[in-house]
């Protein structure tokens, strides 16, 4: 009977192996679309499901999210609520609160008074969509963008937010989206890491970031997001010390690998070989990385697009264009992190200027993309964690006012990749607080953002721990109507 | 010309087969197929059926009872036999009949009306997992209890043919499974590879070079066993010991959540230590982390400081510090990590899928979640105590001051380094009960029935007369007839060594968990641990004795092809060591590596601007403010853990981020890690610094390539390895100018000594990084 598991064991470890040996060439830890079977064969494939290729033919081959961390106001944005302006001042009614739990900045606050935009609002584009004077850029791009008013989520605080769109589960240490698409679809580019992560600062108030964003979770590490950095190491360790040329880098390695070869001559074992592979990558990835980093040889019509702040390294701007640059280079998924939306006062005083941060070179993003015939195979998204609230947090003022955190609808928009442009999808009340048509739930929004790279968000799983994970944990729709 | 064209026929077909075999072997479907002749004998549920069960078919047929489908429950079996609720005519197991049971016949159906699993589950049976069951129902489709839910009993130790190879009980059983297939040990490793295995794993560093020469020229039977009891005595077994501890337990030196602020709870990382150094026993050494603060001390008094400080460890979770949020709901989540742990770290179970449901695979329900949550529920503490602030939020309620009286006596291990007031979160409950409740969906508001302190009873139901709170929970921990605490740790310990646990899933024993490769061996081990009193030292020694502990790692092509993984142990570990134990190899090599144990963790060098690009801004550790002089170099478990921005070149390679409780780390192997060995200042600074000192003594140039090599690698280098890398020194040495050599050496801060010929100082160190680049330098082999 022993001898039986040990068999089927055996057998297993086979597979296994095979999956190992697929790492060690490079790639991710499945995906050679040449030979998709070949390397499919890691240790979740027992339900016959194949990872590393799409399950059916994908619109979008590549993602850019560029996140508004610290949660934008939808009602200065893009949520037009004329009434709400009307209302200003009012006690918001208990019955459109219901039973909702408020954060413990405004659950002991004796008044909830309402309060409208402070920003005007007008129609653009052929699709009429309704864009604040906040964001004039975005403004002319509607009819490129569909505008999703009924993102709804389940957490009321930012970093259990954060986490939960980025990894389907409010508690972290699980892969991030990012990871999953690495997992799922593996390399297109072989001198880059498949899921980058850069991050910038804006002038609101900020909320940290945290590395388990863009964590692997129980996935291998090679599906880490790889934070890019300004500054003369874009790449954590990538920059060879002074005085070493790319020659004397060439030496060193052709001499450790033939130290390492004697090494595997004697111990036959392939993490050797697998190892002299990686050292390999590093190497390619020391040109790559640097060249792709490098915008000045961007011409000056793109400079125009992205604006100024696009040549000062670190800003939005700069990585909006950088993001265009990996995306194109075939980075499977580039993650923007803009901090400084957390409006809980001062709201109309920051979210001018934040908005004015963001606006031109998320426009310019689509724009470009669009230009290089890339938008069709690029899916991009634009949005915070949760929205802000239809009544005060503090003082209400002519002038001044803020806005806390409201799990129950926010905003967000979503480019290309197969996303049906020109649209808004979802409705709010006429206050702005409640989702009265088309809800969808943040596990809704991973399953379509899979469904667009070809992903079956029920199938692309993992097994860890004795439970199969996946993205979206154990619900979610994909949200067809806004399908091109 | 006809000959040479069969053979490209041949060769072709012999691709296509090639290729084929490759895509097959790795689809399961198919392997199985073509395996699905081999079927054993006698069918056993625990081994063969229960997995099937459990992973295929008890989502919807198992123990939680909200999800089952057509009130089918498979994992028992009465219900199993039972006349099936919708269709009373019908048994889904009717014993010795597979044509008459529901089970098979929908198994075996290709109509996808009836079949099951349902094509919606996305779920398959192989065709050799259809043959078992049906076999197993042939023979009478008997059921057993789980395997890792019955008390383990001292199996016999069985006889080998190759009688001399065994050392100790540990290679008996090993070996008796490898004749089985037909497989034998490889050779005992040399001995300077030996060493190196050995020393990485009781102290986590390199061999000196005097341990290297003594134990060479030691020509004695008991030579190893010198060096095994040597090491053991060394307190940087302690630090050794410490780490795998430190991830169960998720040790870290901030508070984690959004802000991410300091705190001090670094004397519970140093009693840790402390612990594995004096071999406190497996028993002791956690009821005191669970329950140190309940226990009398030996006069009858309250539980002594250093009771108290060990219950840091239930305290070690992330507490958030953001401002907003709602206390209930984190104070929750606290108890939530606490309850996750004791199942995952302590139990080898998880619990954690009944938090919000019954469990879908294991004999844990809901309410037993809660129940068990009860013994961890009643602290005095609160979701929310303070916002991001100054010296007092750096531990929160409740807490411990530790005086310097106290560091003078009873805390003599804790490394406190000046005269500020020192605080650290540890457990102390309520005077009063706080109730607990069942929690629907588990959410923090959603209350349902109150429940009350209790044990999951498929484990071992919890004896009456033990206390109703944590002490009394440790009790039913250590209590023998308690069938998973044992085998458990003495599986994490064989994970340290072999690489891979005996159950690979180190964290789950249950049905879902993978099975055990050598069930005898653990239970032989499991019971032996506790028969010796729950001895650590003594645990470690029988493993690193053993013959199969002490085999070469050579792998040779079949044993490559027969047994990749190697679950039959026919050669010793091969595996890169942990990251911070690299960090401890470069500097303890280089002669660099400061000893000191303990204190609160330092900031080496760490590429600017990581902290400062994610952080609120609020705190301590928003900006990161490198230390200098010796805190560079400490060892790597002394290296600040700021959890939300944790140390680059540890998470690069591998290590925890201490998040939650984490009992398996990964191993891999990146670009990334190649980047860190080739360019980080740490590695740089050493191969500089050792270069300066070979410089310094007499010999030739392979006089001190050979040096650095013993120091670096731990053994000598042959003739070959010599000639390639003191080439590549006469090369260097050729390009390198006096420019170039000052820009190479400007790296670390550590001085470099006046009057040294610095051309000659850059090739030497360029030689050195690639020492310290090659894959066997980090790797225990």
């Amino acid at each position: 009977m022993e001898k039986e598991i040990l068999e089927h064991g055996l057998n297993f470890n086979r597979r296994r192996f095979l999956s190992r040996l697929s790492l060690g060439l490079g790639s991710a830890a499945l995906g050679s679309l040449l030979i998709p079977d070949l390397f499919s064969g890691s240790s979740t494939d027992e339900d016959g499901l194949t990872v590393g290729i799409p399950h059916f033919a994908p619109k979008a081959k590549r993602v850019i999210y560029l996140f508004q961390n610290g949660a934008p106001s939808q009602q200065e944005l893009f949520d037009y609520k004329p009434k709400l302006r009307e209302m200003m001042g009012q006690e918001l009614p208990p019955s459109v609160r219901g039973t909702q739990r408020l954060t413990g900045m405004t659950a002991n606050q004796k008044e909830f008074p309402m309060v409208g935009s402070f920003v005007d609002f007008k129609q653009y584009g052929e699709s009429r969509a309704w864009v604040s004077d906040l964001f004039p850029y975005t403004a002319k791009i509607v009819d490129d963008l569909c505008i999703v008013k009924s993102m709804f989520t389940e957490a009321i605080n930012h970093d259990p937010a954060l986490t939960f769109l980025q990894t389907g589960s409010q508690q972290g240490n699980r892969p991030s989206m990012g990871s999953w698409l690495s997992y799922g679809l593996g390399n297109e580019n072989k001198n880059l890491p498949n899921f980058t992560v850069l991050l910038s600062r804006g002038i609101g108030n900020g909320q940290g970031v945290y590395s388990k964003l863009w964590s692997n979770g129980f996935l291998d590490s090679v599906h880490q997001g790889v934070q890019f950095s300004k500054g003369e190491d874009p790449v954590l360790y990538l920059r060879d010390p002074e005085g070493m040329s790319r020659q004397d880098r060439r030496d060193m390695l052709d001499n450790l690998a033939q130290l390492n070869d004697l090494s595997y001559q004697e111990f036959g074992d392939p993490e050797i070989a697998a190892k002299v592979k990686q050292y390999e990558m590093a190497y390619r990835m020391q040109t790559a990385v640097p060249e792709v980093m490098d915008l000045s040889k961007e011409p000056d019509d793109i400079i125009k697009l992205y604006g100024p702040d696009c040549l000062v390294p670190g800003t939005f701007a700069a990585n909006c264009l950088l993001a265009r640059k990996l995306s194109e280079n075939g980075v499977r998924f580039v993650q923007l992190y803009h901090q400084g939306w957390d409006q809980h006062g001062n709201l109309p005083f920051e979210i001018t200027r934040q908005a004015k941060d963001v606006d031109q070179a998320s426009a310019a993003l689509v724009t470009d993309l669009k230009q290089r015939g890339l938008l069709d195979e690029t899916l991009v998204i634009w949005g915070g964690e949760f929205g802000r609230t239809s009544y005060t947090q503090g003082k209400l003022t002519k002038e001044n006012y803020g806005r806390d955190h409201h799990p129950r609808c926010f905003t967000i928009w979503m480019a290309g990749g197969g996303i049906k442009p020109g649209m808004v999808y979802g409705e709010t009340d006429d206050v702005g607080y409640n989702i009265i048509k088309d809800p969808v739930h943040v596990h809704d929004f991973q399953a379509t953002v899979l469904n667009q790279l070809g992903l079956n968000h029920e199938k692309l799983i993992f097994k860890h721990q004795g439970r199969r994970y996946r993205l979206t944990d154990v619900s979610g729709k994909v949200i067809h109507d806004i399908i091109a | 010309m006809h000959k040479s064209a069969f053979y490209i026929i041949g060769l072709i077909a012999g691709i296509v087969v090639y290729l084929q075999s490759c895509s097959t072997s790795s689809s399961s479907r198919v392997i199985d197929q073509s395996r699905s002749d081999n079927i054993p004998e006698t069918i056993s549920y625990n081994f063969d059926i229960r997995p099937i069960l459990s992973d295929k078919c008890l989502a919807c047929h198992g123990p939680d009872a909200n999800k089952r489908e057509a009130g089918l429950r498979l994992d028992m079996a009465e219900s199993a036999y039972a006349a099936l609720k919708e269709h009373p005519s019908a048994h889904a197991l009717v014993p010795g009949k597979p044509e008459l049971s529901e089970v098979f016949r929908r198994i075996s159906s290709t109509d996808t009306s009836i079949m099951m699993p349902p094509p919606s589950s996305n779920l398959k049976l192989t065709a050799r997992e259809i043959k078992l069951i049906e076999k197993w129902i042939q023979q009478g489709g008997a059921y057993e209890k789980h395997w890792s839910f019955v008390a383990p009993k001292k199996p016999t130790v069985p006889t080998v043919k190759l009688g001399e190879w065994p050392r100790n009980e540990i290679d008996y059983f090993i070996l008796q499974k490898q004749e089985q297939q037909g497989v034998t040990p490889n050779e005992e490793a040399d001995k300077e590879r030996l060493l190196k295995r050995l020393s990485l794993d009781l102290v986590g560093l390199p061999p000196t070079l005097a341990l290297m020469d003594g134990f060479l020229a030691d020509k004695s039977a008991n030579a190893y066993e010198k060096v095994v009891d040597q090491l053991l005595k060394n307190p940087a077994y302690g630090e050794k010991m410490a780490l795998h501890w430190l991830d169960l337990a998720r040790y870290a030196d901030s508070h984690g959540y959004q802000d991410d602020g300091y705190r001090t709870q670094w004397p519970w990382r140093d009693w840790v230590i402390h612990a594995f150094n004096k071999n406190m026993h497996y028993n002791e050494f956690v009821s005191w982390q669970l329950a140190g603060d309940l226990m009398p001390n030996r006069d009858g008094g309250p539980a002594n400081k250093e009771q108290l400080l060990a219950t840091g460890f239930n305290r070690n979770h992330k507490i958030t510090e953001e401002g907003g949020v709602i206390p209930e709901e984190y104070r929750t989540m606290y108890v939530t990590d606490r309850n996750d742990l004791f199942g995952k770290g302590l139990l080898g179970v998880t619990i954690e899928c009944a938090h919000c449901h019954d469990h879908k695979y294991d004999p844990f329900s809901h309410k037993e979640y809660y129940q068990l949550f009860a013994f961890f529920n009643n602290v005095k503490e609160v979701g929310i105590e303070s916002v991001i602030g100054g010296p007092d939020t750096y531990a929160k309620k409740p807490l411990m001051e530790i005086s310097d009286e106290d560091v003078k006596s009873i805390l003599s291990f804790v490394n406190k380094r000046d005269t500020n007031r020192l605080i650290v979160s540890v457990m102390g409950d309520l005077d009063t009960t706080r109730k607990t409740f069942i929690l629907k969906r588990g959410v923090y508001d959603a209350p349902g029935d109150e429940v009350q302190p209790g044990t999951p009873k498929a484990i071992l139901p919890f004896d009456p007369t033990y206390p109703k709170n944590r002490l009394g929970l440790a009790k039913w921990l250590f209590d023998k007839k308690n069938p998973l605490t044992a085998r458990v740790y003495v599986n994490l310990l064989w994970q340290e060594f072999f690489g891979k646990g005996i159950v690979r899933t180190a964290g789950d024993f249950g049905m879902q968990g993978e099975l055990p490769s050598h069930p005898e061996l653990l239970d032989w081990l499991a019971v032996d641990f506790m028969e010796h009193n729950w001895d650590i030292k003594r645990l470690v020694k029988q493993m690193v004795t053993s013959a199969t502990y002490r085999q070469s790692a050579v792998i040779t092509p079949e044993k490559l092809a027969a047994d990749p993984d190697n679950r039959l142990l026919a050669r010793g570990p091969r595996y890169r060591i942990h990251a911070e134990f690299v960090k401890d190899l470069v500097l303890s090599s280089s002669g660099l590596l400061n000893p000191t144990i303990g204190g609160p963790s330092v900031k080496p060098y760490q590429p600017a601007g990581l902290w400062e690009g994610a952080t609120s801004g609020r705190g301590l550790l928003s900006m990161y403010t490198q230390d200098h002089g010796p805190n560079l170099y400490r060892r790597g478990m002394y290296t600040l853990i700021k959890r939300t921005v944790p140390p680059p070149s540890m998470a690069i390679f591998d290590a925890s981020n201490r998040d939650l409780c984490e009992v398996k780390r990964l191993k891999t192997n990146t670009p990334l890690q190649a980047l860190v060995m080739m360019n980080d200042p740490t590695v740089l600074e050493a191969s500089r610094v050792l270069a300066a000192r070979l410089m310094q003594e007499r010999g030739d140039v392979n006089a001190k390539i050979e040096k650095a090599f013993r120091l670096i690698v731990s053994r000598k280098p042959n003739e070959k390895e010599v000639a390639i890398l003191s080439d590549y020194y006469k090369k260097e040495l050729g390009k390198s100018t006096r420019s170039s050599a000052d820009k190479s050496l400007a790296v670390g801060e550590y001085p470099i000594p006046a009057n040294i010929d610095k051309v000659k100082l850059a090739a030497l160190m360029r030689v050195m990084t690639t020492i310290y680049n090659l894959e066997e330098t980090i790797t225990k082999s």
